[in-house]
């Protein structure tokens, strides 16, 4: 057990797990995802949301197994190491808007920066603007993090509060198998599924679970962080989660390669817009709210799975976010962006610099 | 006498930030760093590693661990 622990903290450890990421994500898409989203935490997530009513844009409804598979993979994990921690407190109601920004930044993009590294594999250029964008907003956070931002202790609690989300998923993994899609129906029981546009579009309940599973347990392992990489390198140059994500993006391309799903150029890409400067505002504000919350948004359903209450509060500040998206009229689409996307753009901002500013308290 | 900094329930990057800033105020000795998740363990013992600051000691005291960092 030991040895084990010890290679999955090992650099090898985690160039490994990101190319079995990047490997599995590509498959993904060849198995029936949509087009550079073999997994995209933001999209699942706001997918997620559809599938339970949450919002009615019809074409991303469907309940993403991966997203289950990320929270129990990781709890079977943490359980098997001896690494679940009930633990919450931490401002919650704080990390619930940080979720909802994130969401509300990442849907102006189109995508969470896992999604960015594969859209990027799959040769969409527009995914450079992004990342600039999550380098920006990331970049805020650690001139913050100097100046003595931080949102306080958890401590620890209840086994139960920990097990909450886990068993979340569990009750809607209940509701996927009670409620299979049917053919040419837009609803299954309570379900809501996607006719058309990306949300009709996945592989086979079994792989994306699966693949979820294995993917929650390897990144809870090896505390695979997109948002972590980028901050280690800005505020301690270090390269450990860095090295990972690299490995991510190059295994994704190579795939991508071979399974002839590269495509380079800007314009009609899958799921995606060329109004370059919001693909870079929308990922500030994503990046901004990462950082303030200590994850991104993949780690935080590793960190839920682990029994973290306040990253359980997160997850669920996305889906509500990824609703008020899609309600309000603030997510982009292909065309561009949503007749209220620069408004949230701006305002999510705003927010983001209120609460870096006025949550400083030095810890005694 | 070895100094102490608690960073038990704080949140990535915090245990690490604080763990460099105080290695830094010190340049040698011992500092004992306590933790409570096992990503902040190998966060801090790697980070402390950094700075040429070997972990001595990492001893479990509960749900939490006790990090006894050394540099002579």
């Amino acid at each position: 057990m030991s040895a084990i622990r010890d290679f999955f903290a090992s650099r090898l450890g985690i160039i490994s797990v990101g190319c079995f990421i990047g490997v599995f994500a590509a498959l993904l898409q060849k198995w029936g995802n949509p087009g550079n989203m073999g997994i995209c935490v933001a999209c699942m997530e706001r997918d997620i949301a559809g599938a339970i009513g949450l919002h009615r844009a019809v074409v991303v409804q469907y309940l993403r197994p991966e997203i289950l598979g990320f929270v129990l993979g990781a709890m079977v994990s943490a359980l098997a190491f001896r690494e679940f921690r009930p633990r919450a407190g931490s401002a919650p109601i704080v990390r619930f808007v940080l979720g909802m920004l994130a969401m509300i930044g990442a849907l102006v993009f189109l995508g969470c920066p896992w999604r960015a590294l594969l859209r990027l594999a799959g040769g969409d250029g527009n995914a450079i603007l992004g990342l600039a964008g999550l380098v920006g907003g990331i970049w805020l956070g650690t001139l913050f993090f100097k100046n003595g931002y931080n949102l306080g202790r958890n401590q620890h609690t209840y086994a139960s509060v920990g097990w909450l989300l886990p068993l979340m998923m569990l009750g809607l993994l209940t509701l996927r198998l009670m409620f299979p899609p049917l053919p040419d129906k837009d609803l299954s029981g309570i379900l809501f599924y996607s006719l058309k546009g990306p949300g009709s579009q996945y592989a086979p309940l079994a792989v994306s679970l699966g693949v979820g599973l294995a993917v929650g347990f390897l990144a809870q392992r090896t505390r695979f962080c997109t948002m972590g990489a980028i901050r280690d390198l800005i505020l301690f140059r270090q390269l450990h989660l860095l090295s990972g994500v690299l490995a991510l993006l190059a295994a994704a391309f190579i795939t991508n390669v071979i399974l002839n799903q590269f495509n380079p150029g800007f314009t009609g890409q899958p799921v995606a817009h060329t109004m370059w400067f919001w693909n870079f505002a929308g990922m500030v504000v994503a990046g901004l709210a990462f950082a303030l919350a200590g994850g991104c948004p993949g780690r935080q359903l590793f960190m839920a799975g682990e029994g973290d209450g306040d990253a359980a509060v997160f997850v669920l500040g996305m889906i509500v976010g990824a609703a008020v998206s899609h309600n309000f009229g603030l997510a982009s689409s292909p065309a561009g962006v949503g007749p209220y996307g620069i408004h949230a753009v701006i305002i999510s901002l705003a927010v983001l610099l209120f609460i870096g500013f006025t949550m400083r308290q030095k810890i005694s | 006498m070895s100094e102490l900094l608690d960073a038990r329930g704080l949140s990535c990057p915090q245990p690490v930030l604080l763990t460099l800033e105080k290695l830094r105020s010190l340049s040698q000795g011992e500092l004992v760093v306590l933790v409570d998740t096992d990503t902040s363990r190998e966060n801090v013992i790697r980070a402390a590693a950094s700075l040429g600051w070997q972990a001595k000691e990492v001893q479990a005291e509960g749900t939490d661990y006790r990090l006894t960092l050394k540099k002579a």
